[in-house]
């Protein structure tokens, strides 16, 4: 389980090109004989090369609906950027009765779960002892983005578990007091916008365990809906979140429920490392509270979801204003929300351990970067050409890897092979 | 002994690349794998500095060194120079313009928050021909 990933590759269907490796906000993708290649230790699963493969070679390892047979209750546990997948015509009670009929006992909304989170990241900014900018932890993209390139700011980010993590446990006590089923034998099954979800409860970061028994895309539930969603009688008693928890995970939603006065939300993970960059010079000083998500749109955006990101986000806010704005968590317990392990860093390797011997690589590194034509076409297989440099000091690649140094010394030979030819001829001439 | 040294110019007249220096160097600190906590600090005390030669010193350069256990920052301007020192590292003072204030900049924690991240800080000032900061931060 060291590095468990949930997106995986495709190895018949990748063509080998550069779409994933220069999108890829880490430079975790390679392409090296023909075939793209996840660079375990530097993959932080946020699906964005899922997203740019026109082959559909990367695939996410989600759970398939066959595990359900392995349980004897089963409760499905809907994102809310799921109810943004349907138009504004099927109300949120459709959506959750409708899972009754897809394979499961009942559906609890991890909705609810963010309520929670927000009440308790209230009272813990409201506390004064946390550190400025506070950064949420809700995305777990984002939490594995900072403990791979920013490991300083652990610091600044918030230990509270995710509103998936306190609906999971919720919604097991929950059906255990009404059917009275053992805890092991009750299914608990989120229902996935995104990969970095997968792998967050496959290896969580933050617990011992995951309260949550399975992932099911959002895509394989939608497709098992669709076609009977309409027909579907709402079941409002189901909807109990109020519009704090339906939206909370649309861009915007976490920060707005903080309570704090400054804060900034900030989606797309290329806009995401540029905040923390930022927040790493010290330029946020300013800012309480910082939302990042690594997908526009917050989690409307994940790449398991069917539609476009801004049109769920419009539906969700369409649902969830006619809800109340707020509810209040009775008997709050914040210690039970917070993470049960100290999420160490794991910065992306050194050059090397011995900071000499790195000096004198990132030297080498430099002098090789100078030679390259500096266009970042990635035909190379490396996502740039100071990638490229880097992989060559570090054993992974070679200059003639670049298609233009190449060119270059095959033209420099071929005029010396001429050259060669006509003395020979001159030579031969001669004799005659 | 081995050493590193990175040169950056600054340019005076374009706020917004305030901090493309320090940004490059902070990538190269990490590929040296450098502790997390030091290159914060290096990157915070780099960024107010550049700030300050881009705004107040006119433009001028940035000389970035490792060896010898340390990280050595020389920042040089050839600017109005500071007139007084002592008022400069008092927080909250600041000589910016409104315009400059406007884009943020000038709240009069520059020199102040340097020395907070720096091991040691010296200037040299002169005033009508310009300042040379220096700073060291220990690895």
């Amino acid at each position: 389980m060291e590095y468990f990933h949930s997106v995986t590759l495709d190895r018949d269907k990748c063509h080998g090109c550069t779409n994933c490796i220069t999108h890829c906000p880490t430079e975790a993708i390679r392409v090296q004989n023909g075939k793209a290649k996840i660079i375990k230790e530097r993959c932080i699963d946020c699906g964005e090369c899922v997203r740019v493969c026109q082959s559909h070679a990367k695939v996410v390892a989600a759970d398939s609906f066959s595990m359900l047979d392995d349980f004897e209750y089963n409760i499905a546990m809907p994102a809310p950027s799921f109810y943004g997948q349907f138009a504004n015509e099927i109300s949120i009670g459709q959506v959750l009765a409708a899972f009754r009929k897809i394979g499961f006992d009942h559906v609890f909304e991890v909705a609810r779960g963010a309520e929670y989170v927000s009440a308790a990241t209230r009272e813990l900014l409201k506390s004064g002892k946390l550190k400025k900018p506070v950064i949420n932890s809700a995305c777990p993209a984002v939490l594995r983005l900072i403990r791979e390139r920013f490991p300083d700011l652990l610091d600044n980010v918030l230990n509270i578990i995710s509103p998936m993590e306190v609906a999971a446990s919720l919604a097991r006590d929950e059906a255990f007091e009404k059917t009275g089923i053992s805890k092991d034998k009750i299914g608990v099954f989120f229902i996935s916008p995104c990969p970095a979800k997968v792998t967050s409860v496959k290896a969580p970061l933050t617990l011992e365990k995951s309260n949550v028994s399975g992932v099911i895309s959002a895509k394989k539930a939608y497709n098992r809906m669709r076609p009977i969603i309409e027909n579907i009688e709402a079941d409002d008693s189901l909807c109990i979140s109020a519009y704090e928890g339906i939206f909370w995970a649309s861009s915007g939603g976490e920060s707005s429920g903080s309570g704090a006065t400054e804060t900034i939300a900030v989606d797309g993970i290329h806009n995401v490392i540029t905040v923390l960059e930022e927040i790493e010079d010290g330029k946020m000083s300013t800012v309480e509270f910082v939302e990042l998500s690594a997908c526009l749109s917050g989690c409307n955006g994940g790449p398991l979801n069917v539609v476009n990101p801004f049109l769920s986000s419009s539906r969700i806010s369409f649902q969830s204003k006619t809800k109340p704005r707020l509810k209040e968590i009775e008997n709050l317990d914040v210690d039970k929300l917070k993470w049960q392990k100290i999420v160490e860093g794991r910065p992306v390797h050194p050059l090397d351990d011995d900071l000499e011997e790195a000096m004198r690589k990132m030297e080498l590194m430099d002098k090789i970067y100078d030679r390259l034509p500096k266009l970042d076409c990635g035909s190379c297989g490396s996502p740039n050409c100071k990638s490229l440099a880097e992989d060559i000091v570090r054993g992974f690649a070679r200059e003639n890897d670049c298609i233009f140094l190449m060119k270059e010394r095959l033209k420099r030979l071929a005029k010396e092979l001429f050259k060669l030819n006509d003395s020979y001829q001159d030579e031969d001439e001669g004799e005659l | 002994m081995l050493k590193m040294i990175k040169k950056y110019l600054l340019s005076g007249e374009d706020f917004s690349l305030a901090g493309e220096a320090s940004s490059n160097f902070k990538g190269v600190l990490k590929k040296l794998g450098i502790d997390p906590m030091v290159i914060r600090r290096v990157a915070i005390a780099m960024y107010e500095a550049e700030i300050n030669t881009i705004v107040h010193g006119k433009g001028g350069e940035c000389e970035a060194e490792i060896a010898g256990g340390k990280i050595s920052l020389v920042f040089c301007d050839k600017g109005p120079g500071i007139e007084n020192i002592d008022l400069a590292m008092q927080e909250g003072y600041s000589t910016a313009t409104d315009e400059i204030r406007e884009l943020g900049f000038g709240a009069g924690m520059g020199l102040p928050n340097i020395k907070r991240y720096t091991d040691d800080m010296q200037i040299e000032t002169q005033p009508g021909k310009g300042t040379k900061l220096t700073l060291t931060i220990n690895l």
